[in-house]
């Protein structure tokens, strides 16, 4: 029977040699054992960083409390594509009432406050607790830890992005809609939805790295989106106005929305979802500057990520 | 065997200098690191830990070259565990769920993780409260968590940076006796700070204290507290000898041992195990009731304060100094 003595009676290595097998209802004290298992280095805790910040952004492995935001968000997106399903099936309508494309545009505040609400949990926390020096006491780098968290956000939005598509995708072949005109459709939609995923993680991430404080990261990200949207749409009512047409597309530029729907509405076959009484499609030059502004946005956010961490690493 | 070896290391600041020339080489052990806020041991931390890049010199850690490029630097990290000085717990998760995290960040496989989580928190002192939140932990439990965090990955060495920051007396005591266990039962070196000198003497095989970013001077704990042990004894009176100190006094001193009195506390200078025999030979001859005979470390201030400055004024800096004149035994120079 094994002594359960304190593990002071064990000395340093010896530690092994104490681990018996213990009788059932018995807690022994084991002295301390020593971990000779794999150490699987950087590669694994990138991985694993960006899992469990993927599932906290859906707020799986925290508490209830965080789990209702984001479930709520994900229940609205899923829920709307459900009913225009629906609807399209039990009328019979031979096509979709909306393009895949334009859903992300229709739905655009549940993603703003998706994103608001969760790029804060995602790094204000760390920052706030001032958790980020275990990481980089750790085998994590600096580039590791900000590529694992980009991605993580990038890969929660798509997730809250596609996951209405394919529920609209599925719909429509159940109801036999065609498929070409289908499948081409949703390909084009996830194609933005990645686009969009990868801009709106950068953007949303940055501005909740500079403030510790999550309150203020929810409200910066949210006045991030949501202001310039406005601007934006106040100034294509203008040019709508003033019948400088050309203008619209170029005004797009200037919010993250708008950016989107300049690329998808140049090279991904959607309707432009501009703030004027009917659609108006942006020059081809318009939509190439907004898919490089939309890179070199998500490449900047990218950078000024690593550079905030360089500081708070110490 | 070196743990940790530093050359010539420097680190300077646009306006501070943080490390000035730092020469050390610390073995396996526990080993204290002591300076005044500001002195540089975070600094040291971080060049250790390869975190921050050292202006001049170099460092080793467990043979590594901190200096040595990103792997070696991440090999390095494999290997040590670190417990900064400040709040670092996010107060919203469990001390299992973060510890878990945090040893799959340091590389552990997902089952191993829990395993060694279970297993840390327990050796540190945290049962059932680890499946609580965090944010309602004691400060002292709080500490434990970010003493568990950082032997999650059984590492061979571990910097602990102000581990008994902000804990109550009692708390302390804990808190040193696990960092002894550190090394005594887990077999990990340590690296502790602590800008308090007295509190490591109990628990350090070594003590370097720094100043300025550089050495004052480097010591092991048992040179100076060990080599020169004071036992205090007291007695009482009795009817036969009313003064029963000054009598034992009188009769320790006629046995050649050096004496020293500090109102009815006896310090006598234990030169042996056969000391103590003679202690107590001579209080049962005399027929005293012996109150207390125990021993009494020299506190570590004493080591580096300049004793030739200073008047002997407690007893214990009399022990010090007479140290030098142990030898001499009626020469003890206080009596009075």
């Amino acid at each position: 029977m094994p002594t359960d003595a304190p593990a002071t009676g064990s000395s340093g290595s010896s530690g092994n040699a104490a681990q018996a097998p213990a009788a059932t209802d018995v807690i022994h004290d084991i002295g301390y054992r020593h971990y000779d298992g794999p150490r699987l280095g950087r590669g694994y805790a990138r991985r694993s960083l960006f899992t469990q910040s993927l599932r906290a952004a859906y707020g799986l492995g925290r508490s209830a409390k965080s789990k209702v935001p984001p479930a709520l968000l994900f229940g609205i997106m899923c829920l709307v594509a459900l009913i225009i399903v629906a609807v399209a099936v039990g009328t019979g309508m031979d096509e979709l009432p909306l393009d895949y494309t334009d859903y992300a545009i229709y739905l655009q505040p549940v993603i703003f406050l998706f994103i608001a609400a969760q790029a804060p949990v995602s790094v204000s926390r760390d920052l706030r607790f001032r958790t980020v020096p275990l990481y980089f006491s750790r085998p994590v780098e600096r580039l590791d830890y900000v590529s694992a968290k980009y991605a993580a956000m990038a890969s929660a939005l798509f997730v809250l992005t596609a996951t209405p598509l394919l529920v609209l995708y599925v719909g429509a072949l159940l109801a036999k809609l065609d498929f070409t005109d289908q499948t081409k459709g949703f390909a084009q939609a996830l194609v933005s939805a990645a686009l969009l995923s990868l801009l709106f993680a950068g953007i949303g991430l940055a501005i909740a790295a500079l403030t510790p404080r999550r309150g203020f990261g929810v409200a910066a990200v949210i006045a991030a989106f949501t202001v310039p949207f406005g601007a934006v749409s106040a100034l294509q009512g203008i040019a709508w106005e003033q019948d400088n047409l050309g203008a619209i597309g170029w005004f797009a530029l200037f919010s993250p929305i708008g950016l989107i729907d300049n690329v998808q509405s140049t090279f991904l076959g959607a309707t432009p979802a501009t703030a004027s009484p009917e659609p108006v499609d942006p020059s081809t030059a318009a939509g190439t500057v907004a898919l490089l502004v939309a890179l070199a946005v998500a490449a900047g956010c990218f950078l000024f990520l690593l550079r905030r961490y360089r500081k708070a690493g110490l | 065997m070196t743990v940790i070896a530093t050359e010539n290391l420097s680190k300077r600041f646009p306006r501070v200098t943080a490390l000035d020339g730092l020469t050390l080489d610390i073995g396996p052990g526990v080993t204290g690191l002591v300076g005044a806020n500001g002195a540089g041991k975070s600094t040291l931390i971080k060049i250790l830990l390869g975190l921050s890049p050292a202006s001049e010199g170099s460092a080793t850690v467990l043979g590594l070259d901190v200096a040595a490029g990103s792997d070696t630097a991440a090999s390095i990290r494999e290997r040590v565990g670190y417990m900064p000085e400040h709040d670092c717990l996010p107060p919203d998760v469990s001390a299992t769920e973060f510890v878990v995290h945090m040893a799959r960040m340091s590389g552990l496989p997902a089952t191993a993780a829990r395993e060694r989580t279970a297993d840390t928190l327990r050796h540190v002192g945290l049962y059932e409260e680890r499946y609580r939140p965090i944010g309602g932990y004691s400060t002292g439990m709080k500490q434990r968590v970010k003493l568990a965090q950082a032997l999650v990955h059984d590492p061979q060495l571990v910097f602990l940076d102000e581990p008994t920051n902000g804990l109550d007396p009692v708390g302390r005591d804990d808190m040193l006796g696990l960092i002894r266990r550190v090394h005594a039962d887990f077999g990990i070196s340590v690296l502790v700070t602590s800008h308090l000198l007295g509190e490591l003497e109990r628990t350090c095989d070594h003590v370097v204290v720094i100043d300025g970013g550089r050495l004052l001077r480097s010591s092991s704990t048992s040179d100076f507290t060990q080599s020169t042990a004071t036992l205090a004894v007291e007695v009482t009176d009795t009817d036969a000898h009313p003064d029963g100190t000054a009598t034992l006094r009188k009769a320790l001193a006629g046995a050649g041992l050096g004496i020293t009195a500090d109102g009815r506390l006896l310090y006598v200078e234990a030169e042996g195990d056969d000391t103590y025999d003679v202690v107590r030979d001579a209080v049962a001859g005399l027929g005293l009731g012996l109150v207390r005979m125990e021993q009494r470390r020299h506190r570590i201030a004493e080591i580096f304060r300049d004793d030739d400055t200073l008047p002997a004024s407690t007893p214990t800096t009399t022990s010090t100094t007479a140290s030098t004149s142990a030898t001499d035994p009626a020469g003890s120079p206080h009596a009075h």
